[in-house]
């Protein structure tokens, strides 16, 4: 590679310039303030991790990791989620800590990418883990904060889509008979790709009822009411086990008052494989791309010798922003009070009392700028304290 | 789904009424692909006027085309600028984009293939050229085959490369085979037979379901029905 110009970045990070920070800020004041009222405490873990514990828990391509080499030469990640840092903290430091435990985390994660922009490969996450907690109240939980927290950013029009990987599993297993047969079926899910998991269903030598069951599959998508086509399709124990989770949930979420906020789609299987149940993702119609999601993990903390179920999620800071910052209309009121030296007391007075009231002040010597109309143009109100009192100087004109 | 910080210069998205936004390859298949959409019962014009436009939208049936080369489609659907799109199974192999390929319209069928000289000789081959327009295809299938090659990117007239020297063989896409035998190049390998996929973002499967699963169900019926008779 050539040496990079003075103005590049790597490819995927970005600069954040003050208006959107200040967008941003909004956001996470906003959703932090709605999961702090939910009674989750804060944590926060290291950028760097060791590749051979939370690499390995994370689940995300090795291809996507960026790594270094520290001083001894073992190999470190910048952490891909925060998932698998808090599994490590639940199961170690917090291992003491009564359960059920309410954690949550605003960070920046790293997950390394080399195609064309729109991409980030460092981004923010703010989310929250619940451990110790299998039962379906918790997964309601996760499921109604994240749905109040994007409410109280003021989300317009988005939903919330819940699958259950537990249930897929079991049916794959159930019909297919083998863990690689049902394998090949569940990528095929988890890449989207309909059309080749149709094809599979006719190569296979299934029969007839075996072969709807499958395609059934694919059209377990709706409303609350999808779940009684769901029950058709199972046949064992565990398949109606994991059908009884799911009906539990939903009746957590009914008493939430969701019913219009969420949708079933059985067919969703996320990117991140530790995920054991119901699994989640949420969509607004002002962004392509999902804004956040979560679900279950029974069996992620076992990575850290300390079996215990688990739920969570996390929303995508920069993608909410993004979908709000069309929505949202930023108001900053500026001041700026340009003063010369002469009156610079009563400038610092000014500008106190202002601040006192909690406006934004800027207080700027006439004498540094170079040019006062394009200066003052940037600001809703300017204040001019200059000359001695009572008679305007021209610009710059301060009397020494 | 305009993705803009700044509302005064986002493009006029029609995406705030029922419209569909649909990205379509130009060309034949974009054709084939109306033809698909007039018996599913879509009300479109008779043909479309101004050829070289790139976005046309049809007010009746609430559908917003945007036309684009082959390869972009899945892109496009992608980044969620078109809720759908239409592109054909080697693009999407290609690209490995995130979207829902949710069904295949059974047009514009055709092959990936592997060519090369008559006189080639495998065994003789010891550093193997493959020259193509899909590097990631090519080199994904080779991988699979267990047998390493190097690839050379080309952007058409792949025929080219084994006549003058640049490659020991091609992989590309396969009509009708006439291409391949103007040229004096035979078939080595099938790779995969090759359609026109359906496919849609994963947001708008979710934002947009009703109107989206009404036209794939609608599609689906005449696709059906073609296989059949």
């Amino acid at each position: 590679m050539t040496k990079p110009f003075m103005f590049e970045k790597p490819v995927g990070m970005r600069d954040t310039l003050p208006e959107l920070y200040l967008l941003r800020q909004q956001v996470r004041s906003t959703v932090a303030g709605e999961v702090a009222r939910w009674g989750y405490a804060p944590i926060a873990t290291p950028a760097l991790e060791f590749y051979d514990t939370i690499g390995e828990a994370s689940a995300t391509s090795d291809t996507q990791l960026f790594k270094l080499l520290d001083q001894q030469g073992h190999t470190l990640v910048l952490r891909p989620d925060m998932t698998a840092p808090i599994a490590r903290i639940a199961a170690s430091t917090l291992e003491e800590v009564q359960r059920p435990a309410r954690l949550t985390y605003d960070a920046n994660v790293f997950r390394a990418q080399q195609r064309e922009g729109g991409k980030p490969a460092e981004f923010e996450q703010l989310g929250v883990e619940l451990i110790g907690d299998g039962t379906a109240s918790a997964d309601g939980e996760v499921i109604a904060l994240m749905i109040a927290a994007l409410k109280k950013a003021e989300l317009p029009n988005f939903k919330v889509a819940i699958g259950h990987i537990g249930f897929v599993n079991t049916l794959l297993r159930e019909i297919l008979g083998t863990e690689e047969r049902a394998d090949t079926f569940r990528r095929y899910l988890y890449e989207k790709n309909y059309v080749g998991f149709k094809q599979a269903v006719k190569q296979l030598p299934l029969s007839s009822i075996d072969r709807q069951r499958l395609s059934g599959l694919l059209n377990l998508r709706g409303g609350f009411d999808i779940l009684e086509d769901a029950e058709r399709l199972v046949e064992t124990e565990a398949g109606a086990a994991a059908l009884g989770e799911l009906r539990a949930l939903l009746d957590v979420l009914r008493a939430y008052g969701l019913e219009d906020e969420v949708v079933i789609d059985l067919n969703l299987v996320m990117h991140m494989s530790y995920y054991t149940g119901m699994v989640f993702e949420a969509y607004s119609d002002e962004l392509g791309f999902p804004l956040g999601g979560g679900g279950r993990y029974d069996e992620l903390l076992e990575k850290f010798h300390r079996p215990e179920p688990a739920t969570g999620f996390a929303v995508r800071l920069d993608r909410l922003t993004e979908a709000l910052g069309r929505a949202k209309e930023s108001v900053t009121v500026s001041y700026a009070i340009v003063y010369s030296n002469e009156r610079r007391t009563e400038a610092m007075k000014k500008a106190a009392e202002l601040r006192e009231k909690g406006q934004a002040a800027v207080m700027q010597d006439v004498r540094g700028i170079a040019d006062l109309d394009a200066y003052c143009a940037q600001f809703d109100n300017v204040e001019y304290l200059i000359g001695t009192n009572g008679s305007e100087n021209s610009r710059g004109g301060a009397v020494l | 789904m305009t993705r803009n910080y700044n509302p005064e210069t986002a493009p006029a998205s029609p995406n705030e009424d029922n419209y569909l936004t649909v990205a379509m390859p130009k060309g034949r298949i974009f054709e084939e692909a109306l033809g698909l959409l007039r018996r599913a019962g879509y009300e479109l014009p008779p043909e479309f006027d101004d050829s070289r436009k790139l976005i046309i939208d049809v007010p009746e049936a609430e559908l917003r085309f945007i036309l684009s080369k082959p390869m972009d489609v899945p892109t496009y659907v992608e980044h969620g600028v078109a809720d759908a799109g239409v592109a054909g199974k080697d693009v999407m192999i290609e690209e490995e984009r995130d979207v829902y390929e949710v069904l295949d319209l059974q047009i514009s069928e055709c092959y990936m293939a592997v060519a090369a000289l008559p006189s080639y000789d495998s065994k003789a081959d010891i550093a193997p050229k493959i020259a193509t327009k899909y590097p990631n295809l090519a080199a994904g299938y080779f991988r699979e085959q267990g047998e390493q090659v190097e690839i050379i990117k080309l952007n058409g007239s792949i025929e080219l490369a084994p006549l003058i020297g640049l490659a020991d063989r091609i992989v590309d896409i396969v009509s009708t085979g006439r291409t391949l035998k103007e040229n004096g190049l035979v078939e080595t390998e099938t790779m995969m037979p090759i359609t026109s996929r359906f496919i849609v973002n994963p947001v708008s499967y979710r934002m947009k379901a009703e109107r989206i699963d009404d036209m794939v169900e609608r599609l689906e019926k005449v696709v059906e029905g073609d296989g059949q008779s």
